[in-house]
């Protein structure tokens, strides 16, 4: 099965495989360094349950579930 | 010398200390104001160099890329890769050295233009502490800038930083691209169809490099602007791209799309493996770092599904508190001292128009502007602590899944909630915001919230209009449960204009929230004083005008013309009362004879007479003439209302909502056919017309400050009393149709 960010639970890690969705959410991501090949951990997910907060090239990102599922990644087991 | 001065200009990620090093290095006696055209906040400051000179220092809005899809973000890249005007002389760019691996990404992008930069290894205290060290030699080498280590916050490393800005001054431009490929080039390693992409592109641009840019600059300028407008250009929003460009850069994504290749990722993956590369020789991180920071610790709570909620709802409940009570003895002091400026005069000056127009119109206006700034102040400082501090991130974290639902930003919640004290302040607010759509959105709705200067608007309607003994089973007071139907109505409308205005006027995707949570920090009290300064300066000067000036107009039409036989009759009147009473008599006749006086001036006057106008078409929402003058004064301010009910009912100036005179007058007011003016459905559908009608100028005067344009007040005002109107007329209508009076 195809997992994205969206399917990871907290403290889970993985590494970005592709970067896909709106053009615009895709290229903003991956300025913000979410490439193909990058490690990523999620490190939290917000009271309400949307958005989630990502550890990537050692900052903090936060990312609604929406964008997260753009994201597909090739999980580690944590 | 006539020669002008040389510009820098500041860059950085948000989060950077941006703001830190420029109020350093400037000794913050900057300049504010608007970027043409755009809302963006324009800073300017002077920075002295070793040898004396000094530099025009402008900061940049903070960004994490070049890349520009809306005029505001274009900002950043018009300011360093400019086609119009000159290049800057130099740059600097603001890193944080402990998140160096995303910070570089801008940095690279700025050394590809080939502008001499200076790169300010900013937080360094920081990134030791986390175990992170940096080996600057290396980075310079590799960037072939100048690297400076510095505590922007301490002030550790700025001399360094001033020696090696007047070095770059003095750089020749570099040609960042067709040098021989050695270690110092910033190059990307672009290739095959990628390098064939982006050259296409270069040759569109090239001939538009301006002429006086130095021959060695041109092809760097050139590369750099066509790798921004491919990564730009397309799904934008901008204003001035040249159609040449956009069809260069159309053909060249067309062209990929076919090959099934991203040329979005081709660029930035390279760009990516460059920033790797550098990090890998130059950043090490010692074992020994600690495993968990104290932001992730401090974040443990703050984001915690109970006690982040409980946290977040207590710091929003004092913001509230500091909006509506603390800012209270201020405003009451304000408040004071312009009567009293109004009374001195008054007393002293010779009586006549122009004593009244210093009065009424000009100090009255004066006085309109300066009760705002204290709650401005006291948000602004909010605003300040909480966004230094790192929190106004995790307020947009924990609240945005609730924003969300109407298309908003978490962003825009501090903005609304403010809405409920005054949304002036709250519309200085919405800066924090960085789209421009949400910015909008969230500007143009908030007025809906019910500002507390609709309160005694409420509290004198329901005094009038509902008995107190009046109450549903329970014992609940029908007037308490029509005040808090004003509020639930004024927050449900607020959230559907905004869903609707997100889907119409302001269409556009559902904006992402990609959002970094910075490192919590201790808020720089400086920046914090400086920011607060700034806005309510900018405040006072910008929207202030503006406001004064239409008190002028609003108090001419509320007292011209003068009619001279009126008041020569009233003088009459005034002169018998001396004549023939004496004592309390005298005075009580004499304050009852002022009362009608105003009374009828003010139902000659302009206002009275569009009064008179309007009531036809206010009268099927049951508003008779004089509530009409009433909401025309309200435009000063919503709670004017009070005061003008006061004088057209002459009940007397000077009344307040809790003033039993004016109470009694307008319960005891009966229209012609002898039927009451103010019944419970006529004051249900007043209310329900103060919540949604938009009548505060100073509002429309911020608004058009904010947003740059007269294009968006007028939305404002049109939508937002439409539906006042459209509302109090269904209030009134349906209400008598089912046998309420």
């Amino acid at each position: 099965m195809v997992k994205t960010l969206a399917d990871l639970r907290v403290g889970d890690e993985a590494v970005v495989s592709d970067v896909g969705g709106d053009r615009g959410v895709a290229r903003r991501l991956m300025e913000m360094g979410v490439l193909p090949g990058t490690r990523v951990r999620i490190a939290r997910v917000a009271p309400l349950g949307d958005p989630i907060e990502i550890r990537v090239r050692s900052y903090s990102l936060s990312i609604r579930r929406a964008e997260a599922r753009g994201v597909y990644v090739t999980a580690e087991a944590s | 010398m006539s020669e002008s001065l040389r510009t820098v200009v500041l860059a950085g990620n948000p989060n950077a200390g941006k703001t830190t090093l420029f109020n350093a290095l400037t000794g913050a006696r900057a300049r504010t104001g608007n970027y043409p055209g755009v809302t963006v906040e324009r800073r300017v400051g002077k920075v002295a160099l070793p040898q004396g000179a000094r530099v025009d220092l402008v900061d940049l809005p903070g960004t994490y890329s070049l890349t520009a899809r809306s005029p505001e973000e274009q900002v950043a890249v018009d300011a360093l890769l400019p086609l119009a005007g000159p290049p800057p002389d130099a740059v600097i760019v603001v890193c944080d050295a402990g998140a160096l691996a995303r910070h570089l990404y801008l940095a690279l992008q700025v050394l590809e233009t080939g502008l001499p930069v200076v790169i300010a290894l900013n937080m360094m205290d920081e990134a030791r502490a986390a175990g992170i060290d940096v080996d600057v030699a290396q980075l310079a080498r590799e960037l072939d800038a100048d690297v400076v280590p510095v505590v922007a916050r301490s002030g550790e490393g700025l001399p360094e930083l001033r020696s090696a800005l007047a070095r770059a001054l003095t750089a020749p431009a570099r040609d960042a691209y067709r040098a021989p490929a050695r270690d110092g080039s910033v190059a990307l390693a672009l290739e095959g169809a990628t390098l064939r992409d982006v050259e296409h592109v270069e040759m569109t641009i090239a001939p538009m490099v301006r002429r006086d840019v130095d021959p060695a600059h041109r092809a760097s300028m050139a590369r750099a602007r066509a790798l921004w407008a491919i990564l730009s250009v397309g799904d934008d929003e901008l204003r001035g791209v040249p159609a040449a460009v956009r069809e260069a850069v159309a053909e060249v994504r067309g062209r990929a799309d076919a090959e099934g290749r991203s040329i979005d990722r081709e660029i930035i993956a390279a760009r990516y493996a460059r920033i790797d590369a550098l990090a890998r020789d130059a950043i090490r991180v010692k074992a020994s770092a600690p495993k968990r920071s104290v932001t992730d610790r401090i974040d443990a709570v703050l984001t915690h599904p109970v006690a982040g909620l409980v946290v977040f709802a207590v710091v929003m409940g004092a913001l509230f508190q500091a909006l509506f009570t603390w800012s209270e003895p201020m405003v009451g002091a304000i408040e004071a001292m312009v009567a009293g400026a109004q009374d001195v005069l008054r007393t002293y000056a010779p009586g006549g128009p122009l004593r009244d127009l210093l009065v009424d119109g000009v100090i009255a206006g004066v006085g309109n502007v300066i009760v705002f700034v204290p709650q401005i102040a006291l948000l602004s400082l909010f605003i300040a602590v909480l966004e230094d501090s790192g929190y106004l991130a995790r307020v947009a974290f924990v609240i945005d899944r609730v924003m969300s639902g109407v298309g908003l930003h978490g962003r825009a919640f501090v903005p609304l909630l403010s809405g409920f004290a005054c949304a002036i302040p709250a519309i200085l607010a919405t800066r924090t915001i960085e789209n421009r759509k949400d910015r909008l959105v969230t500007m143009l709705a908030l007025p809906l919230m019910s500002c507390s200067a609709r309160l005694p608007v409420y509290t004198l309607v329901i005094a009038v209009a509902f008995p107190a003994s009046a109450t549903l089973p329970g014992g609940i007071a029908v007037g308490a449960v029509a005040l808090l139907a004003m509020y639930a109505l004024s927050v449900i409308t607020t959230l559907g204009a905004a869903a609707v205005l997100r889907r119409t006027v302001l269409r556009g995707p559902k904006p992402a929230l990609v959002l970094e949570l910075p490192p919590y920090r201790v808020p720089v009290l400086r920046n914090v004083m400086l920011a607060t300064w700034d806005r309510a300066r900018t405040f006072v000067i910008d929207a202030g005008t503006l406001i004064l000036a239409i008190t002028i107009v609003l108090w001419g039409l509320l007292s011209y013309p003068r009619d001279g036989a009126l008041e020569a009759r009233y003088d009459a009147m005034r002169a018998e009362a001396e004549a023939t009473l004496e004592g309390e008599a005298l005075d009580a006749r004499v304050a009852s004879i002022d009362a009608e006086n105003a009374a009828e001036r003010m139902e000659q006057s302009f206002a009275g007479q569009v009064g008179r106008a309007i009531e036809p078409v206010i009268a099927p929402l049951g508003f008779d003439w004089k509530i009409g003058v009433g909401l025309i004064a309200s435009f000063a301010a919503r709670e004017v209302l009070v005061s003008t009910l006061g004088i057209v009912y002459g009940a007397g100036e000077d009344t307040d909502e809790e003033n039993d005179t004016l109470r009694g007058e307008l319960r005891a007011a009966r229209h012609p056919d002898g039927t009451r003016v103010f019944t419970p459905l006529v004051g249900l559908s007043l209310m329900v017309f103060f919540v949604l009608a938009a009548q505060c100028m100073s509002t429309f005067a911020m608004v058009k400050r904010e947003s740059g344009s007269w294009k968006w007040p007028v939305l404002m005002v049109v939508y937002m009393n439409t539906l006042a109107y459209l509302a109090s007329l269904l209030v009134f209508q349906v209400g008598r149709a089912l046998g309420f009076s």
